[in-house]
């Protein structure tokens, strides 16, 4: 297993952003850089560094390791990042089948965990935590939005997820909205990489549209897989469905996949535009939605150290909480269960310049909370 | 449920089947002939798939992708046998499961050493595009039946080989009494090796046909190598025929599982917990059929007579 030690190199800006705080603090990113879930955990990886290489903060040093996508390996890591690394802030779980194998372990050791992505409702609701934030969403938001959204245009859909805690909540999500008529709705093994017998299942349906959930790998081989098929329903999903990590492999057959998210590449504000040229200078590809989330929970983190030390537990929450940052999503706030408030939009899978990318298309929700929030007494 | 869907599963179910058989057969070959427990057999899977997605990017042909992959995979295979298998013929089998288990990880790490941690892609060729229509209003990918027609011509090929050959009467003696076979002045040696590189050919097809399908990425090989333990031993240890007919029930039971155990809990409770039920219990169903193959027929379905 590989360490990497990354220390936040920029000493000219040293001065410029006036620490006030010059209080170690050192991160444990725990993510997945192999096997078919490595886009999503590289993006993560690549854009929280973003913006620690960009905050210039010489006291934070960032742990990385690769959890494999598997459970088990994730907790070791955990385990051996609170216990001989020392670290104070936990990260970068892409899967929330692992997060809920980690978070619970961690707070209770009064460990602070900042997830750039799973948000299952256990932790948004009852199980929610002072030391819990996400900087993502909810879990279930994205998948409101594409229930929200075919409303309009569908009828008859048929919905897809895997099983685990983050497709029973993107379908739950799906539903809470969508009022129309469900022609199908399966849960497919984690990991999975032959769709057939569902694309079957699709065919025979009789749905005026599907909705699918599979992030990563599984997303690429289904797409695939449909695109030969030869069914002809359209495909819609949540952002992970058709972001930018998966695009490529997909290829052509995702043109015109309709799609939710808080972010797109070709978003239209100043701070959304430097993001990405920055992104693309440093690493040269486009970010994806995974790169944005991970780059605001960098953001958050580094803006709390700046004012509080993370050894005053108190005092670096409230700092987080109030959410000091400029997001290249734009709005964003933290709402009472320490999960993002913000905008939800529609966006389309279209080709510019040969490169398959999201075009943002309407705004779906603004301001857009969680339905656990209400649960949530801390 | 209609008709074109119930066949369309059928196909599915021996689609994957097939796949598995051209695991299996390599697998219980081995374990036939020369009594080993090779573990690293996914990594040839996995071998194979690199190889076919590599060159296929390099040259612009599927079909030299495909060569490659069965030259690659039996020459790893080969080499492999050469190199470390050949020190474990007379040691235990826990000592063989280590070996080929480090095999895996040396397979494992060297890809992504060489390839990276991004898997790679690899598009079906033109020729094999498409769907075909099929009575009673079923349609099926051309590809899907392309690889039911190969693991077809696979199976009658290891029966001709076998059961009809020098080399085939050499690989049945030499499962029956290895001492003897080689007092009799057959060079067994050459005859293990042939056989590795045999197997390890096989499922370097099945890696790099599977390849097309999904995504080839580190790791692919050892969820089907799990598959196909399941076949061997449901087909009995050491049989072609087992494997094939094992291979068979696993991919349609586990096909038709996945689609059929939802709709019928669904008539009992909601569809989502069905859903969610149907699913955990699909993924275990094809081990519910193992155990009760093995508590009627303990040796499996065909175990070789000699045994």
């Amino acid at each position: 297993m590989k360490t990497m030690l990354a220390a936040a190199t920029m000493a000219l800006s040293l001065g410029a952003s006036g620490l006030a705080m010059a209080e170690p603090l050192k991160i444990g990113m725990i993510t997945t850089l192999s096997g078919g879930g490595a886009g999503l955990g590289v993006d993560t990886r690549d854009g929280f560094m973003l913006a620690i290489k960009q905050s210039g903060n010489k006291d934070i040093t960032v742990v990385t390791e690769d959890d494999a996508q598997k459970p088990e390996l994730a907790v070791q890591i955990a385990d051996k990042m609170i216990q001989s690394d020392n670290v104070d802030v936990l990260t970068g779980i892409v899967w929330s089948n692992l997060l809920m194998a980690v978070v619970p372990g961690a707070v209770a050791q009064g460990k602070f965990y900042v997830s750039t992505n799973a948000a299952p409702a256990a932790l948004a609701g009852q199980g929610c935590n002072k030391l819990y934030f996400n900087a993502a969403y909810q879990n279930d938001n994205l998948h409101e939005a594409m229930g929200e959204y075919a409303n309009k245009t569908n009828k008859k859909m048929f919905i897809l997820a895997p099983n685990y805690p983050a497709g029973k909540d993107s379908l739950t999500g799906f539903k809470r909205y969508y009022k129309g008529e469900l022609a199908g709705e399966v849960y497919t093994k984690v990991g999975q990489t032959d769709y057939a017998a569902e694309i079957a299942q699709m065919r025979a349906s009789g749905a005026d549209g599907i909705f699918v959930f599979l992030p990563g790998g599984m997303g690429i081989a289904f797409m695939k897989q449909f695109a030969q098929s030869g069914v002809k329903i359209p495909v819609m999903g949540p952002g992970f469905s058709f972001s930018q990590d998966v695009l490529p492999a997909i290829g052509d057959a995702a043109l015109g996949a309709k799609a939710s998210g808080q972010w797109a590449p070709d978003f239209d504000t100043d701070v959304s535009k430097k993001f990405t040229a920055d992104f693309q200078k440093e690493y040269n590809r486009l970010p994806s939605i995974y790169a944005v989330q991970a780059y605001d929970a960098a953001q958050l983190i580094v803006s709390a150290a700046g004012k509080a030390s993370v050894k005053d537990a108190d005092a670096f929450r409230n700092e987080l909480l109030k959410a000091d940052i400029q997001s290249p999503r734009g709005n964003f706030k933290f709402n009472t269960n320490q999960h993002p408030i913000q905008d939800i939009y529609l966006t389309e899978v279209v080709k510019k310049d040969g490169v398959l990318t999201n075009k943002t298309v309407e705004k779906i929700f603004t301001d857009h909370g969680d339905a656990y929030a209400k649960d949530c007494k801390i | 449920m209609t008709i074109a869907l119930a066949l369309e599963q059928l196909l599915n179910g021996i689609q994957l089947g097939v796949m598995l058989f051209l695991m299996a057969a390599g697998l219980t070959l081995i374990f036939g002939v020369m009594g080993l427990i090779n573990l690293a057999h996914g990594s040839l899977y996995m071998v194979g798939a690199f190889a076919c997605a590599s060159v296929a990017a390099w040259t612009g042909s599927f079909w030299l992708g495909l060569i490659a992959s069965l030259a690659c995979a039996a020459a790893a295979g080969a080499i492999v046998e050469l190199a470390v298998i050949r020190r474990l013929y007379d040691r235990d089998h826990l000592d063989q499961v280590l070996a080929t288990f480090a095999l895996i990880l040396v397979f494992s790490e060297g890809t992504r050493w060489l390839f990276g941690d991004f898997p790679l892609y690899l598009d079906i060729p033109p020729l094999l595009q498409g769907i075909v229509n099929l009575p009673g209003d079923a349609s099926y990918p051309v590809y899907r039946l392309a690889i039911i027609a190969v693991g077809a011509l696979i199976a009658l090929g290891l029966y001709l080989l076998i059961g009809k050959t020098r080399l085939g009467m050499r690989i049945r003696a030499g499962e029956s009494d290895r001492e003897m076979i080689g007092a009799l002045g057959v060079d067994i040696r050459t005859l293990y090796t042939l056989v590795f590189a045999l197997g390890s050919a096989l499922a370097g097809l099945a890696g790099a046909l599977v390849g097309a399908l999904q995504s080839v990425q580190v790791g692919m090989g050892e969820p089907v190598l799990i598959l196909a333990f399941v076949v061997i031993v449901i087909g009995g240890i050491g049989s072609i025929k087992g494997a094939l007919y094992g291979a068979l029930l696993v991919g349609v039971t586990d096909t038709l599982g996945r689609f059929l155990l939802p709709q019928l809990l669904a008539l009992f409770v909601d569809p989502s917990q069905a859903g969610m039920i149907g699913g955990a219990m699909a993924s275990m169903l094809i081990y519910v059929v193992m155990a009760v193959i093995l508590a009627v027929k303990p040796r499996g379905l065909f175990p070789p007579a000699h045994a």
